[in-house]
């Protein structure tokens, strides 16, 4: 099959970005989407032009590296997919794809589809850990944790760091990412004494860097390839606003 | 070269104490003068560099992704080991020890292997401390299921993302240490040499992903955890970007390379669909449990799994093998299915794939509880080949997964470099001949947490080092060959790209130095290895330029190291006239067509020392001497 794909080139923060067309002829369905990119990006080559700069390292959803617009939805029309597994079986011959990176104020871009996103290191850096030096653990069996915590901190922990959150949030908001590590921490008995001193931290490291606030409009929890709830944000206003009171 | 394992002598279950106890300690005060540089924040760099940190070093951690959390660890699915003996069924540290030695087929040092079969509960209560959520049991006590054909429950797992779940873990310690300012985090930096000086590692020059610039940091000890080298193969189950660059310029300073030819082959991977294919996606081999291997009985029977009738169906590895049946370990596996697809019984398209058939399992249990134990995994299969496998078997094919072999190390990790200490996947240290499932995790934990801020610490208090800075020469003259490999890389404009030679390494390595192995098939790889690394360097072409992030210069520069790991693999495989582990060579096999191994002449660590471009290397061997299991042949019949 083929497709038409429409491209956001830019060299670097400095320089202005543009879309560019390129044709796919011989596009398999079984392709990834990244897979797509490789076959353009070896045609570019061989014709001395630049590849197209994008993230990408497991190729199995689970490192957050990829990551990209498709026609204005964050990693494209497939729910609960990175763009490293949407196949392109997907898409039927004739189709336009208009592929751009992530874009918010929090998330510089630095070339192509490739954008900063250390800002998340950061909010994890202000408190997303428990303080447990090494070796000072008692056995792993002398807590016990409710199955069902333990399940639905598993949830929230499979938060992949990607970003799609806050490129598919009109306000560019953080809130589900931050929220699913508050939430992850917080639903476990290991994490209860650093509980609210962590909200506080990482909203303040949040709010610190250029991400908007969170108004409710759910577009990060559409997107979101690991499904994370937006229950995991009212989690974290509560423990923020408790944290703030006491 | 002298390779002295350095382990120490005594009862094994008291020789870790021991070590420690002998071990000379750095004073308090003076550990934030030392510098430690930690390359790579996998589970094994994110562990040492966070407990390093905590210790109060001042340590440098350095990373290719644009996150630590990114480092391909995360990708591990199935589960962690660990002796808990939780289940009280039979578990102990020695049985763990055991048969990880037996699993290895009795190519590791015991010492090592008995210290991390020892130190496998610590690592459950840290990460479990760190909030990693664990599966459960109802009682609110952790979850064990038992993985890889082990006969006891001790894996832990957190759903199927347990690598992910530990690297988390982690990094988070990782990034408590740099909010506290002990650790300085380099993310999207690609240490391209190591700067050696007076016989000891004393830092690295990397190059900056996103500016291109070429940078010198100096240390007092250097740690690699770099993971594996997989991807020799092109095609495997490792993530895009791991490579063996590390540690294959370290081994260029004279570290010695070990068992380079161990590699494991992981039976249950989705296959190849196509040319475009860029990497392979494992199955959790915990699928074995309850689906069953079968081809068809006849050759090329091209009729759809639903039409070939139970007594046309060979279910060969449970024929093969009665007591182990579908649980036989990996290499045993995965010899089995390239043997029936050899003799023209595999299927799907390319009749590169054999059955994973869970309709009895469906039959048995009900729909709903193999959807409880696999859901994701099914759900993953569907998204790639686009098959119900409620409905239809899966189908498998063995690809390339893990590297056993790496950097040599002795008993504290040390390479033969003193200071360059080597860790997780991409040493050679535990895992023989053939890893066990969920040993790795447990492996590059225990390497982290526990083993070298230890081992580091008696190295920096028990060595005098000149103060040097990153102006020395050895450093200038490291940029300087650094710069120029890179240009020379962006010079040539030749007209394949990186990748065509990238696959086509990755053909002669898969056919001649993969599941089986011939003296022909290996010497032919090593000619024809050869012929296109020159090719290679006269013909290659790389986009863009040095000073800017460029992808295609970086997969440039680690293809280029990968021509030559190859050629040192096949060289290794060649050279081991005995068949032991994942490595199989066909000359050396049973009546029954399994491996045989010759303990009287290769019972030894191959260690190679690189001796010039031009030279070949020089095989130095460290001798296995085994006091508390006695090597047996593997039977799993
Ligand atoms: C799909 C899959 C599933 C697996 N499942 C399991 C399992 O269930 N249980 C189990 O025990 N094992 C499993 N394994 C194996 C296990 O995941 C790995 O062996 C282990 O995670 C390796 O950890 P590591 O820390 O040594 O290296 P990695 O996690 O590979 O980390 C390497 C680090 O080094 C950095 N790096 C590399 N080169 C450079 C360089 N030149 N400069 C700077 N930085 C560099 C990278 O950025 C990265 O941070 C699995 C492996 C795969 C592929
Ligand atoms: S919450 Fe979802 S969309 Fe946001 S970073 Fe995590 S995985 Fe990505
Ligand atoms: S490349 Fe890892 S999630 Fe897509």
């Amino acid at each position: 099959m083929k497709l038409i794909l429409h491209v956001w080139r830019q060299k670097n923060p400095a320089q202005a970005g543009r879309m560019v067309r390129y044709e796919a002829n011989d596009v398999n369905p079984d392709m990834s989407m990244v897979e797509l990119l490789d076959v353009v990006n070896e045609e570019l080559i061989l014709k001395s032009e630049e590849p197209i700069a994008f993230e990408h390292d497991c190729r199995e959803g689970i490192c957050g590296s990829c990551g990209f617009m498709i026609n204005g939805i964050a990693h494209g029309p497939e729910a609960a997919t990175t763009v490293c597994q949407l196949s392109m079986r997907h898409f039927k011959d004739g189709d336009e794809l208009y592929i751009e990176p992530w874009r918010a104020k929090a998330f510089p871009i630095i070339k192509d589809l490739v954008v900063d996103r250390s800002a998340f290191d950061r909010i994890i850096e202000a408190g997303g850990y428990i303080s447990v030096p090494t070796g000072s653990a008692p056995d792993g069996n002398v807590i016990l944790v409710p199955k069902d915590a333990s399940d639905r901190a598993m949830d929230a922990a499979a938060c992949i760091g990607c970003g799609a959150c806050v490129a598919a949030c009109p306000n560019a908001s953080a809130a589900l990412f931050t929220g699913a590590k508050i939430a992850h921490l917080g639903l476990l008995p290991q994490g209860q004494p650093e509980r609210h001193q962590r909200a506080l931290s990482m909203v303040r490291q949040f709010n610190a860097e250029q991400f908007g606030s969170c108004t409710n409009i759910g577009e990060c929890e559409a997107v979101c390839p690991k499904e994370i709830k937006l229950e995991v944000i009212a989690r974290m206003n509560r423990d923020f606003i408790h944290a703030s009171l006491s | 070269m002298l390779l002295d394992s350095r382990a120490p002598s005594g009862p094994i279950e008291k020789l870790w104490d021991q070590a420690r106890f002998e071990m000379k300690l750095v004073n308090p005060a003076n550990k934030r003068k030392h510098t430690i540089i930690v390359v790579g924040s996998g589970l094994a760099g994110a562990s040492a560099a966070a407990t390093l940190g905590e210790l109060g070093y001042n340590v440098k951690c350095f990373c290719f992704q644009d996150s630590p959390r990114r480092a391909h660890s995360i990708a591990a699915q199935g589960g962690i080991n660990a002796a808990k003996n939780y289940h009280g069924d039979g578990d102990s540290v020695f049985r763990l020890f055991y048969d990880t030695l037996k699993g290895g087929d009795f190519r590791s040092r015991e010492p090592n292997v008995y210290r991390l079969a020892q130190i496998s509960v610590d690592i459950i209560d840290q990460c479990v401390a760190q909030g990693v959520p664990f599966a459960r049991e109802y009682g609110g006590t952790l979850a064990n299921r038992s993985f890889g054909g082990a006969q006891v429950s001790r894996t832990f797992y957190a759903r199927g993302q347990t690598g992910q779940q530990l690297l988390l873990g982690a990094y988070q310690a990782l990034e408590r240490q740099v909010d506290s300012g002990h650790v300085q985090m380099f993310p999207r930096t690609e240490m391209l040499d190591l700067v050696v000086v007076d016989g000891h590692a004393r830092g690295i020059v990397t190059r900056n992903l996103v500016t291109g610039r070429i940078e010198s940091h100096a240390a007092d000890s250097v740690v690699l955890a770099t993971g594996g080298y997989g991807n020799v193969y092109f095609l495997s189950t490792n993530a895009k970007g791991s490579n063996c660059t590390a540690i294959w310029r370290a081994y260029k300073h004279g570290a010695a390379f070990a068992n380079p030819c161990f590699t494991q082959i992981h039976p249950t991977c989705i296959p190849v669909s196509g040319e475009y294919q860029s990497k392979l996606t494992l199955m959790s081999e915990s699928l074995r449990n309850d689906g069953r291997i079968w081809v068809p009985k006849k050759a090329k029977d091209k009729r759809p799994p639903n039409q070939i009738p139970e007594d046309e169906r060979d279910y060969y590895l449970e024929r093969r093998y009665p007591s182990f049946g579908n649980l036989v370990p990996r290499d045993v596996a995965s010899r089995n299915a390239k043997a029936v697809c050899d003799e023209g019984r595999g299927v799907g398209e390319t009749g590169l794939g054999v059955y994973l058939d869970f309709s009895d399992a469906i039959r048995q249990f009900g729909v709903d509880l193999v959807r409880e134990r696999y859901g994701n995994l099914f759900e993953m299969y569907q998204r790639i080949t686009d098959e119900d496998p409620y409905k239809v078997p899966m189908r498998i094919y063995p690809a390339m997964h893990y590297a056993m072999g790496g950097l040599w190390v002795d008993y504290f990790l040390m390479s033969t470099i003193p200071g360059l200490f080597v860790t997780g996947e991409a040493n050679f240290s535990d895992h023989g001949a053939n890893r066990l499932g969920a040993s790795a995790l447990m492996q590059g934990l225990s390497d982290g947490y526990f083993v070298l801020p230890y081992t580091v610490g008696d190295y920096i208090a028990g060595t005098k080092l000149e103060k040097i800075d990153a102006s020395h020469s050895a450093f200038t003259r490291a940029e300087a060959g650094v710069t120029e490999l890179t240009a020379r890389l962006l010079g040539i404009q030749g007209r394949r790209t990186v990748d065509w030679f990238h696959r086509r390494l990755g053909k002669i390595m898969w056919d001649d130095c993969g599941m089986s192995r011939t003296a022909a098939g290996l010497e032919s790889a090593i000619s024809q290895i050869r012929e296109l690394r020159e090719e290679y360097w006269k013909d290659v072409k790389v986009a863009g330029s040095a000073d800017d992030l460029n992808q295609s210069l970086e997969k440039a520069g680690r293809v280029a190291d990968f021509f030559e790991l190859g050629e040192l693999m096949c060289l290794d495989a060649l050279h081991r006239k005995e068949s032991c582990g994942g490595h199989f060579r066909e000359e050396y096999q049973t009546a029954d067509g399994e491996a045989q191994r010759n303990d009287e002449e290769f019972s030894y660590v191959a260690a190679w020392e690189y001796k010039g471009a031009d030279q070949a290397p020089v095989l130095h061997k460290e001798p296995l001497t085994f006091e508390y299991v006695h090597p047996s042949q593997r039977s799993y019949k």
